[in-house]
């Protein structure tokens, strides 16, 4: 039986193959270009272990710069990914984690944590985990009146979630008058800057798991874009899929959302771009979404840090301004 | 053991309208079978029930000698196929990768498939005429020929039966033809039982061995299209006056409505 190689999972392999460089060559950029401390050839030095750079240059680029790469990595291929699966399962190609106001809940949720002292894992991790169910609850059951398919509803409920969660964050913001003020807000704009290589641990074994199963689930996802009926006379026991993976992209987006905050339409560009490249078969598109979207986030991450003459900008600014006009485009692609 | 389905009287209601009232009824194997009746009359239901979509809600079901609850949704997919009213396909898939998806249910979680899959895919793409097409996207091809695509991922699936939804609505008079014969070569080659639930009389008195008139969840006939599909049976559940004859090309009835011959069932 298994004489014959299935010739899908070599073209799966070819194309992760070349999605791997694109982060590599994403992450080498990302960790040799900053405002401060050695450039390509310091890093080079520095990986073949030559003793001539400073201790300085050492540091920077493996204590800030290679955790932060790998933070921008794991958080642009998780909403990527978000992204996907949201689209696949709302059968909706503008449906995304940052819109949909799945991300904003995880804020709200996080903040809470914050502002209730919580560490940073697990405690605002399990906060913003709750907001994000919260939320998904209340878009599924506004948008669920007849059916969750239809575009229009299922935007608007998200972008009436995303008010009320901004007016909940500026409600608790206002109240806040300490320190914690200046993280909270940079925080939400999308910040990649603080972390230390632990954290970054800690947030993969959340995450890594779950770009497994959803891989596990990924001709799931091909059959659910017939439609709920045709996947179950094919076999698909939907309710059951649906459970699962709504619970696990909100579990991977709420970890990097309690992390790094809200940086919005990431989910949007990478899966409509390699879906454009690749075809629209998830058992591709899930390891594509992971590494591309890795690199994508990576890269922007870097254009936030490179830009300002001065200090940086939150990665989340770069990724709104790309990903906005897209969301519009397609919107209006979508409407003809 | 001649019957593909078997019911016993099967009940369902939305909320507290009551839907299919009571209906029993069996299809032999190997049968071209079609379910006609007005609007609202409980096709689709009956048809999502035969195919697991929905749980009757009382009643026994029976599919290919076993209880339908028996079987687990796997198994069940390689028993029945459905092909829907309209395959709605807002992402771009081929042709090849849309027929491949009816091997699913005979594969693993990830539905890898291998040389002796696309090769049923391929005999299943020429079976309905689309094998010209197997590279092109879904969403640029017509209406007939993306009635033969789902057609052809339904008959991918290799079930024992085979339902469709109105498959002829929204095709012009060639392709509903080429889709009848399309089916009635199926039951002939393959002994696929065809269950259709169809509008269209005249079609169903000329392809169907058996047809299931349905009015208000109850049936009101069933046998051979010359036993149902008669002049006081269908002017009483369509409401309207018809004119039933012999058809010219064979022995079976052919159905005529008259224009401005509405009858108002609540003045009578």
């Amino acid at each position: 039986m298994n004489r014959n190689k299935p010739f899908l999972f070599k073209r799966i392999l070819k194309i992760s193959v070349w999605m791997v460089l694109l982060l590599f060559i994403a992450g080498f950029m990302g960790i040799s270009m900053g405002s401060a401390g050695g450039g390509v050839g310091a890093f080079l030095q520095s990986l073949l272990g030559q003793k001539e750079i400073d201790s300085m240059t050492e540091t920077i680029i493996w204590r800030i710069r290679f955790p932060r790469v790998v933070l921008a990595t794991l958080v642009g291929a998780t909403l990527s990914l978000g992204g996907l699966v949201f689209q696949a399962l709302l059968r909706n190609p503008l449906a995304e984690p940052y819109i949909l106001g799945i991300s904003g809940g995880s804020a709200v949720g996080g903040i809470i944590g914050i502002l209730m002292g919580l560490s940073r894992f697990p405690g605002v991790g399990l906060a913003a985990f709750c907001g994000s169910m919260v939320t998904l609850l209340l878009i599924l059951m506004m948008s669920s009146g007849q059916t969750i398919l239809k575009k229009d509803s299922l935007l608007l409920s998200g972008v009436m979630v995303n008010a009320f969660c901004t007016a909940v964050i500026m409600f608790l913001v206002s109240l806040t008058h300490d320190s914690r003020l200046h993280n909270i807000i940079f925080w939400l704009m999308g910040d990649l800057s603080s972390t230390d290589i632990g954290q970054v641990g800690m947030l993969s074994l959340t995450i890594l798991p779950c770009f497994l199963l959803l891989f596990w689930f990924s001709n799931t996802m091909n059959l659910l874009l017939m439609g709920k009926e045709m996947a179950q006379t094919m076999g698909v026991n939907v309710k059951a899929v649906t459970v699962i993976l709504l619970v696990a992209t909100s579990l991977m987006v709420s970890a990097t959302v309690s992390h790094c905050g809200l940086l919005g339409f990431v989910g949007l560009v990478m899966p409509h771009l390699l879906r454009l490249v690749l075809g629209p078969d998830h058992r591709i598109l899930v390891p594509a979404c992971v590494l591309g979207g890795g690199a994508y986030m990576v890269l922007c991450d870097l254009l936030a840090r490179i830009l300002p003459q001065q200090g940086e900008m939150p990665a989340g600014v770069i990724t709104a301004m790309i990903g906005a006009p897209l969301f519009i485009f397609l919107l209006k692609r979508s409407k003809r | 053991m001649n019957s593909a389905i078997v019911a016993m009287d099967l009940t369902f209601s939305y909320r507290n309208t009551p839907v299919l009232k009571r209906i029993s009824f069996s299809i032999r194997k190997g049968n071209f079978f079609i379910i006609i009746g007005p609007n609202g009359s409980g096709k689709t239901t009956l048809m999502k029930i035969l195919c697991g979509v929905l749980p009757a809600q009382n009643g026994r079901l029976e599919i290919m000698d076993r209880p339908c609850r028996n079987y687990t949704r796997k198994g069940l997919a390689k028993t029945i196929a459905l092909v829907p009213q309209m395959a709605s396909m807002d992402f771009p898939f081929t042709v090849t990768e849309l027929v491949l998806m009816g091997r699913s249910p005979h594969l693993g979680m990830l539905g890898l498939e291998k040389e002796e899959d696309i090769e049923i895919a391929r005999q299943a793409m020429a079976f309905t005429e689309v094998a010209h097409l197997a590279s092109r996207k879904i969403d640029e091809l017509s209406g007939g020929e993306r009635q033969r695509v789902s057609i052809a991922r339904a008959i991918c699936q290799e079930p024992k039966i085979i339902l469709l939804d109105e498959p002829t609505a929204s095709l012009d008079l060639a392709h509903q033809v080429r889709v009848m014969d399309l089916m009635e070569r199926l039951k002939e080659e393959k002994s696929v039982t065809v269950v259709m639930v169809s509008h269209d009389v005249n079609l169903a008195a000329m392809y169907g061995d058996d047809l299931l008139l349905l009015k208000d969840g109850r049936i009101i006939s069933l046998g051979s299209p010359n036993e149902v599909l008669t002049y006081r049976t269908l002017e009483e559940v369509y409401g309207c006056t018809l004119l039933v004859d012999k058809s010219p090309v064979g022995e079976f009835p052919r159905v005529t409505s008259v224009p401005g011959k509405f009858i108002d069932s609540s003045s009578r």
